[in-house]
């Protein structure tokens, strides 16, 4: 049950996407989202569109995986859809039903809008599916490393996010054998009202922040053991290094964005209202 | 009153990256009464096995029959089967949550429905029985320390009154005295109460001590399925699956290579002990009897 979430889940395989600078990864990213702002036409759909298609296949993560991580964000795109299909006045009314009506631009609005979404979360979980939560907590730090300058603590907000990263899994599992235990002791988690059922949840939860805290004083026991006194002066192990298929990437990338504008501007493609 | 096994397999994360196969056929068989020992590597399937026991995990397929009744069965009442099979998992500790000792131990007895009077009563009875002094009952569980709190824990399951009890490494973790006194108390339970017990361990020297039979796991599937005699004769098999067998085999079986006529079944070291005795005994009277001539 709690196993089945696979937004924000690393997918292991072997690709080029997979081994491509975590760097590399979040500027594309950043540059994918801002693409899908930068045309107005069906045209821009279509090399996006592309572009996406592309690139899952290049990351070998199942479409069927992907697919299955938009489910929690199905309801969010519903209402945006309805919204924008019923609440925009703009053209031609092409459909009334008593004093709901559809305009040309609400269609267009609605499609576009839902499109974008689907692309939005589609082109991020693919971050996600191909970068370890250790690389991009890396390529994060790394990247914000010039604002180390103006006095953020760049190290430190890396390290919370790893270590928040890695005690996820810790904990849904720590989660899951004090369910069982509980379970295994006669407790009820199921049946009952709201009330009976939150309350169920108390022999779950004590145990679960009793268990984080401790872990949590380990954890700080354990670095300060090995003379971790932040982010000053300290090394990697594997620190980042640009490959020649990394700046490739980065060509691959400007050319893209590129099209998009150049394809979104002065291709116009137009099919009944889009 | 046993619990019957046929062709179970369990398969984890079913359909994604992740898939892995952790039982692989097992077929198996515990009577009532009996005293079973379960050893294993590390990912083995050892708790993933005990866990089939009281329904906690649904098999992929096959069948676990508790009395002759399918579990998996539709209607099967499954809280019904967890009063009766009590689960203790690996550091039962963590899952104190209660005020004080005694409303923790309560909440089993409690959860089968009992009135207040008689949860009191059995928590009691369970506390008594797992050895921890009465001046601890009314503080909290998080207060005490290791041995107590896991004391608290198997009190909790006892306190249900189980037919089957099952442990998974009831002892990992606590000092030699702690860990003797649980086990002794467990077999002590095994004994006048006609306790079934399944009991997961690393240590050699307990399961030959207590168990009445052993079974060895291996990659998802049993071994060996024997008593724990026969199943340390095969020492050298063992070794190569990351086991061992305990100290005494290993003594015994140097002694008897030096020429010393023992028994290298020995599994206690109460056995060997006396089997080198005689051991010793019998060739010193040989070698009286040669020089009286």
């Amino acid at each position: 049950m709690i196993r089945d979430i696979t937004i924000g889940q690393y997918y292991p395989a072997k690709s080029v996407l997979h081994r491509l600078d975590p760097r590399v990864k979040l500027v594309a990213t950043v540059l994918y989202l801002i693409s899908l702002f930068l045309f107005k036409n069906i045209s821009g759909y279509i090399v996006v569109t592309i572009f996406l298609v592309t690139v899952i296949r290049l990351s070998k993560v199942p479409f069927k995986y992907i697919m299955r991580g938009m489910k929690p964000i199905l309801m969010i795109l519903m209402i945006t859809l309805l919204f924008n299909l019923f609440l925009t006045r703009d053209g031609d009314i092409i459909f009334r039903i008593w004093k709901l009506s559809i305009t040309e631009g609400g269609l267009r609005n609605a499609v576009f809008m839902a499109m974008r979404l689907l692309y939005l979360i589609a082109g991020s979980s693919l971050m996600t599916f191909t970068t370890t939560p250790n690389e991009l907590t890396d390529g994060i730090e790394s990247l914000l490393k010039p604002l180390n300058k103006v006095h953020v603590p760049v190290h430190e907000i890396a390290m919370m996010m790893s270590i928040a990263l890695r005690f996820i899994p810790i904990l849904l599992e720590e989660t899951d054998k004090i369910m069982k235990a509980q379970i295994a002791r006669g407790a009820d988690l199921e049946s009952g009202n709201m009330l009976e059922k939150a309350k169920a949840m108390v022999p779950i939860l004590v145990p679960l922040f009793v268990s984080a805290f401790r872990r949590a004083n380990d954890l700080a026991m354990a670095m300060e053991a090995r003379c971790y006194r932040g982010g000053e002066g300290r090394t990697k192990m594997n620190p980042l290094k640009y490959h020649s298929r990394d700046y490739a990437a980065y060509l691959f990338m400007i050319a893209y964005i590129i099209v998009v504008v150049c394809v979104g501007r002065f291709v116009p493609i137009h099919i009944w209202v889009f | 009153m046993s619990i019957k096994i046929e062709h179970l397999n369990y398969v984890y994360s079913q359909g994604t990256a992740y898939e892995k196969q952790a039982l692989k056929d097992i077929c198996l068989e515990i009577p009532h009464g009996e005293f079973v020992g379960i050893i294993g590597h590390t990912g083995s399937g050892k708790s993933t096995l005990i866990q089939h026991l009281n329904g906690l995990i649904r098999a992929t397929s096959g069948a676990l029959y508790y009395n002759g009744e399918n579990i998996y069965e539709e209607n099967y009442n499954l809280r019904a089967l967890r009063s009766q099979v009590g689960l203790v998992f690996q550091y039962p500790e963590h899952q104190l949550f209660e005020i004080d000792v005694l409303t923790d131990v309560c909440f089993g007895p409690k959860n089968q429905g009992l009135p207040k009077e008689e949860c009191e009563k059995r928590a009691l009875e369970a506390l008594k029985l797992v050895g921890l002094k009465e001046k601890y009952y009314k503080s909290s569980p998080f207060e005490l320390s290791g041995g107590q709190k896991r004391r608290v824990a198997i009190a909790g399951v006892l306190a249900m009154r189980p037919k089957v009890l099952v442990l998974d490494e009831p002892t990992a973790g606590l000092d030699p005295k702690g860990r003797d006194d649980i086990l002794d108390q467990i077999a002590y339970l095994h004994r006048e109460s006609d306790l079934t017990v399944v009991l997961v361990s690393h240590s050699m020297e307990d399961i030959a001590k207590y168990a009445d039979r052993l079974i060895v796991m291996n990659h998802g599937e049993v071994q060996y399925n024997d008593s724990p005699k026969n199943v340390f004769a095969h020492y050298r098999e063992l070794e190569k699956m990351g086991l061992a067998a305990p100290q005494v085999t290993y003594i015994m079986h140097e002694l008897k290579e030096k020429g010393l006529s023992v028994d290298a079944d020995a599994t206690t070291v109460k056995e060997a002990a006396d089997s080198i005795m005689n051991a010793l005994a019998g060739a010193s009277s040989a070698k009286g009897g040669a020089g009286n001539d």
